[in-house]
């Protein structure tokens, strides 16, 4: 089927949705579990740029920061603000894990958007593990702190009798396609715009219609650049609304 | 007769890549309904919309979400099956 619609797509130089095959670092054998690859080296340069931001941002703290240790401070307590309002003084404890999880999402989107680098957050399988981590640690701790009073949660005490049954299978489904919509949107927002900018690079081999096009995709840039910020803050909000819904079942 | 359900196959497959896409602007429809009622709120009482923004954007990505479902079965019927 895709060797089909590269013939068939004669006049596109390249594929758009080449961009995202994982190919190895080094060699080319087969993709093994512990294979290093295009997606390894860029979500250890995504670590790395984490790490050189907060850790080395912050390391000569002072009362009037410097440039870094405001970005810092910026991320810190942006993403500090969010876990308390969503998840309230509770929630506090577990604001390291959403912070981690915010942060790589940030730097892994914005460094897909580099020229010539490969966008780790469009594969689903590296969504997938940071959307599922996320439902099990939360179904877990709701477990844990709730005991069998979790499953207040798909027991709607305000709703009439009768109707209890149903909707509580409408949320028992809704509960477990959460990880799946949560990671699918991540990864194909972050897929459908870099789709989008290799469609326009496409046309740019015509030269008639070149110059718009190359202005479409400074555009639809732009827009990427919004949509890599507002995708982690999605994904991280989501989890705080998750993670209330283990702390308080019963709202 | 063997190519004919083929070429069938294939056809079907673009049509529903294709029909797929409507969902893409359904969403569209959503978000907007989304941000423009929220504007419509924020304009009336401009002092508790700053508190509102998170719930914006859930509502954003909920309604955003089915729009890359679409997206996503026009893309595994044009490359997957």
């Amino acid at each position: 089927m895709a060797e089909h619609t590269i013939e068939e797509e004669g006049g596109l130089v390249f594929h758009p949705l080449d961009q995202f095959i994982v190919k190895p670092l080094f060699g080319d054998g087969p993709v093994h579990w512990y294979t290093v690859t295009n997606v390894t080296l860029w979500m250890a340069i995504a670590v790395l740029c984490v790490v050189l931001v907060l850790v080395t941002g912050t390391r000569h703290r002072k009362v009037v920061p410097t440039k870094s240790q405001s970005i810092a401070e910026l991320l810190y307590g942006f993403t500090y603000k969010m876990v308390e309002d969503v998840c309230g003084r509770e929630g506090v404890k577990y604001f390291p894990y959403i912070m981690t999880i915010f942060v790589f999402i940030l730097f892994a989107n914005f460094l897909g958007l580099v020229p010539m680098s490969f966008s780790t957050t469009s594969q689903i399988a590296v969504t997938a593990v940071l959307g599922f981590g996320v439902f099990f640690a939360v179904t877990i701790l709701g477990f844990v702190l709730n005991g069998a009073a979790f499953l207040g949660l798909f027991w709607m005490k305000d709703a009439p009798l009768v109707l209890r049954p149903i909707i509580a299978v409408i949320e028992l489904i809704s509960y477990f396609v959460r990880p799946v919509s949560h990671s699918i949107r991540l990864a194909g927002n972050i897929m459908a715009g870099h789709a989008v900018i290799k469609v326009f690079a496409g046309f740019a081999a015509i030269a008639a219609i070149s110059p718009v096009s190359v202005l479409a995709i400074t555009a639809i840039y732009g827009l990427e650049v919004l949509v890599a910020g507002i995708q982690a803050y999605v994904f991280t909000i989501l989890t705080c609304v998750y993670l209330k819904d283990a702390l308080h079942p019963s709202h | 007769m063997e190519g004919d359900v083929v070429v069938f196959g294939q056809m079907g497959q673009y049509i529903g890549a294709g029909l797929a896409g409507i969902g893409s602007g359904a969403a569209a429809i959503g978000v907007g309904h989304v941000a423009g009622n929220y504007l419509a709120g924020a304009l009336r009482n401009p002092s508790a919309a700053a508190s509102q923004t998170a719930t914006l954007f859930i509502g954003l990505a909920f309604a955003e979400a089915l729009g890359i479902f679409a997206f996503l079965v026009s893309l595994l019927l044009m490359f997957a099956v």
